[in-house]
C-alpha cells in the first residue's frame, strides 16, 4: 500500500478561511498502517530522559514507535537505545522494566550483551561455522538516537535530519521547559501510563487547545479553585484576552500565554521570586522574562507534548484507530527542596492525570468524540477553522491544530519535504 | 506515612476501646457501601481533619507521597473539594456517574498503637461505565483513629492498585 494517493482527509482553503478534517481520518484502520509508516516512522519520537538511566549498568524498557526498545546507559556512561530483540531468535532480551546490570542476558539460550548492546556470550559456540560473525550478532541499536539536553529521542529513519536541525522554531522553546527552574531537571520517580480510547490526534488537538479549558475543566476552574480560595477569573482570563496560537513550523506547535496565578505560583511565590532572581542572573531580564513569565503547551510533532504549568512531558502512541497509549512524567529541577517539589507535585496532580481534576474529563471528552464519530458517513467533518482569518490567533483559536494536521497532511502523501505549517504562507503574503 | 511521622500528629481520640478485627471489618464493608452508594459526603465525615487520600504511581507502588509523584496525593481540603465536584454536575468524567460495586475481603491488622490502628484490606472495585468493564484491583492500607463519636476515621486511605498501568481503564475518576 502506497502513502495515500487518491484519498483526502483535509480540506484547507486559506482565502477563505475553511479548514475540516474528514473523521475518516480517526476511525480508519488503513490511515493509521500509514500513519506508522509515514509519520512515526519518519520523525524523531522522544524515547526518555537521560535522568531515568542515571549511572553504568542503568536499563529500563518500554514500547516506543510500537517497537520493544531497551534504554540503558552502558560502563562509559553513554545512553544508548537497543531494539528488545534477541539478535539469535527474537525473545525479548530484558523481560524487566527496569533495574541494573552488568549484562543483559536473554533467557531463551543465554545469550549474553553488555549494555551498549555488544555480543558478550554464547554458550557452546563452539557448534558455529566460520560464517557465524561474532561482530554482527550483538544487539541491534534503534536506527538514530539523539540525546538533546538529556531529553533522548529516536527515529526508525537512518536518514532524518538531525535533532536539532528537526526541532527547528521548537527549540528555543523547548530550552524554555528545561531551563525554567534555573538548574539541572530530572524526571520524578513515578510515571503515570494510562490510555484512552481515542484517536491519539485527538489528543494532538486537545494538548493545545486553549478553547475547550472553561467548558471541560469547569470544574477544576469553578469548584476546585475556590475550593482552595483562588479566584478562578484571575487563572483564566489572561488565557482568554492574551495568549496566543503559534505555528512552529515542521508540524510543531504551541499555545503560550503570560504567566498568571495558579495554585504554585500562592503555595511557593517566594521560592519561585528566588529561581526568577536566577534566572535573571544566569540569562540576563529578557531571556529570563522569556524563560518564566509566560505559561506554554508546546508540541512537537508527532507525539510528545511538554506543559509548563506543571512542567508534564507527555508522549502517546496508537495501538489501534480508537485507542493509544499515554505516558506522562513530571520533569522537575533536581536540587531543590523537598518542600517546594512537594508543592509542584500537588499543583501537577490537582490538574493531570489519571486522577487529577482536569485529564480524566479530558478522557472522557475524547473518548465521547471517538464514540460520536461512528455517525461519520451522516457527518463527516470535523471543524478546525478558528481564528483562520486573524492576523494573530489567539490560544482559543485553532491555528496550532492546523499546523499540526498540515504537516500530518503532507507526510501521509508521502511528501517529505517542508511544508508550509502557515494560515497565511509566506510567499503568498509577500506577493500579495 | 511512615509511623514516627503518625506520632507527631496530635490523636483524635485514644483507640480505647481497642480496636478488633470485626469492628475493623464492619467499618471497611460500610465505607465501602457508602461509596458504590455515592453517598460521598457520609464517606468524607469518615476522613479525619489531618486525613490524606493516596493513590501511588503503578511503577512506584511503595513510594513515599512527598518525594515521588503519585496518581493522587489529596490532602483533606483536596479529597472535600473531589467530593463536592464528583457530586456536581460538570465533572464529565463521572456524569453520568459509573456504577462501582466493591468486593473488600482479607482485612489484617498490621499495626497497631495507642492511638491509631495500621489495616489491610484487598479489593476489587468493579467499574461500569459507558457499556465499558474495568476492575481495580489492589489492597487498601489504611491508618484508622477513633473519631470524637468514638467511631473509626480515617488518617489516611491509600489505595494501592496491582494495576501495570491503567490500560484500558484509563483514569481514576471515582474515590477507589
Amino acid at each position: 500500500m502506497e502513502a495515500m494517493e487518491r484519498r483526502e482527509f483535509i480540506v484547507d482553503d486559506r482565502d477563505r478561511g475553511v479548514f475540516r478534517v474528514n473523521r475518516e481520518a480517526f476511525t480508519d484502520p488503513e490511515v493509521l498502517e500509514i500513519e506508522r509508516r509515514e509519520v512515526f516512522d519518519r520523525t524523531w519520537l522522544y524515547a526518555g530522559h537521560i535522568s531515568e538511566i542515571p549511572t553504568p549498568g542503568s536499563f529500563l524498557t518500554r514500547r516506543i514507535g510500537g517497537r520493544p526498545v531497551i534504554l540503558t546507559c552502558d560502563a562509559a556512561g553513554k545512553p544508548h537505545v537497543l531494539l528488545n530483540s534477541c539478535p539469535h531468535r527474537g525473545n525479548l532480551v530484558c523481560h524487566e522494566k527496569s533495574g541494573s546490570a552488568r549484562a543483559l542476558t536473554c533467557f531463551y539460550h543465554a545469550w549474553s550483551f553488555d549494555l551498549s548492546g555488544k555480543l558478550l556470550g554464547v554458550p557452546d559456540a563452539e557448534a558455529y561455522t566460520p560464517a557465524f560473525d561474532r561482530s554482527a550478532m550483538g544487539m541491534t541499536s534503534v536506527p538514530r538516537m539523539e540525546n538533546y539536553r538529556g531529553m533522548i529521542f529516536i527515529s526508525y529513519d537512518a536518514n532524518i535530519e538531525s535533532l536539532e536541525s528537526y526541532l527547528g522554531r521548537a527549540r528555543e522553546y523547548l530550552d524554555y521547559m528545561i531551563d525554567f527552574g534555573g538548574e539541572e531537571v530530572e524526571i520524578v520517580q513515578g510515571a503515570q501510563s494510562y490510555s484512552m480510547k481515542a484517536n491519539w490526534k485527538l489528543l494532538v488537538e486537545n494538548s493545545m487547545d486553549g478553547y475547550h479549558a472553561l467548558s471541560t475543566h469547569n470544574r477544576y476552574f469553578h469548584q476546585y479553585l475556590p475550593d482552595i480560595g483562588m479566584d478562578p477569573t484571575a487563572w483564566a482570563g489572561a488565557n482568554r484576552t492574551m495568549g496566543r496560537g503559534v505555528n512552529l513550523g515542521g508540524g510543531h506547535a504551541m499555545v503560550e500565554s503570560p504567566q498568571r496565578p495558579t495554585p504554585l505560583t500562592s503555595s511557593a511565590k517566594a521560592e519561585l521570586d528566588a529561581i526568577r532572581a536566577r534566572l535573571v542572573e544566569k540569562h540576563g531580564p529578557d531571556r529570563a522574562h522569556r524563560i518564566a513569565g509566560f505559561t506554554r503547551n508546546l508540541f512537537i510533532f508527532p507525539n510528545l507534548i511538554l506543559i509548563s504549568l506543571w512542567h508534564t512531558v507527555r508522549t502517546f502512541y496508537p495501538l489501534r484507530p480508537d485507542y493509544m497509549e499515554v505516558d506522562a512524567w513530571a520533569l522537575f529541577p533536581k536540587h531543590e527542596s523537598q518542600d517546594l517539589r512537594r508543592k509542584r507535585m500537588d499543583n501537577f496532580l490537582s490538574f493531570l492525570g489519571p486522577g487529577g481534576f482536569a485529564t480524566p474529563d479530558d478522557v472522557s471528552g475524547l473518548e465521547g468524540c471517538q464514540r460520536g464519530f461512528a455517525t461519520r458517513h451522516e457527518l463527516p467533518w470535523s471543524d478546525i477553522s478558528r481564528g483562520m482569518g486573524r492576523e494573530e490567533p489567539s490560544s482559543q483559536d485553532e491555528l496550532q491544530m492546523r499546523a499540526f494536521w498540515r504537516r500530518w497532511d503532507a507526510l501521509m502523501h508521502g511528501r517529505r519535504g517542508p511544508t508550509d505549517c502557515a494560515d497565511r504562507p509566506e510567499r503568498r503574503m509577500a506577493a500579495e | 506515612m511512615p509511623t514516627q511521622d503518625l506520632a507527631r500528629v496530635a490523636p483524635v481520640r485514644s483507640l480505647d476501646p481497642a480496636v478488633t478485627r470485626g469492628e475493623i471489618e464492619e467499618f471497611l464493608i460500610h465505607e465501602a457501601a457508602l461509596l458504590d452508594e455515592w453517598r460521598l459526603e457520609e464517606w468524607l465525615a469518615l476522613v479525619a481533619e489531618d486525613g490524606q487520600y493516596l493513590v501511588p504511581s503503578l511503577d512506584s507502588p511503595a513510594s513515599d507521597h512527598r518525594t515521588a509523584l503519585f496518581l493522587i496525593s489529596d490532602d483533606r481540603r483536596n479529597l472535600a473539594s473531589r467530593v463536592r465536584q464528583l457530586l456536581g454536575r460538570a465533572t464529565w468524567a463521572e456524569f453520568p456517574r459509573s456504577r462501582t460495586r466493591r468486593l473488600v475481603t482479607n482485612a489484617r491488622i498490621l499495626e497497631q498503637a495507642d492511638d491509631w490502628v495500621k489495616v489491610t484490606a484487598n479489593f476489587a472495585v468493579w467499574r461500569f461505565q459507558h457499556d465499558a468493564t474495568d476492575c481495580y484491583v489492589g489492597r487498601y492500607i489504611n491508618v484508622l483513629v477513633r473519631g470524637p463519636g468514638g467511631g473509626l476515621m480515617f488518617r489516611e486511605r491509600r489505595a494501592v492498585l496491582d494495576l501495570e498501568t491503567l490500560r484500558p481503564h484509563g483514569k481514576v475518576s471515582f474515590i477507589l
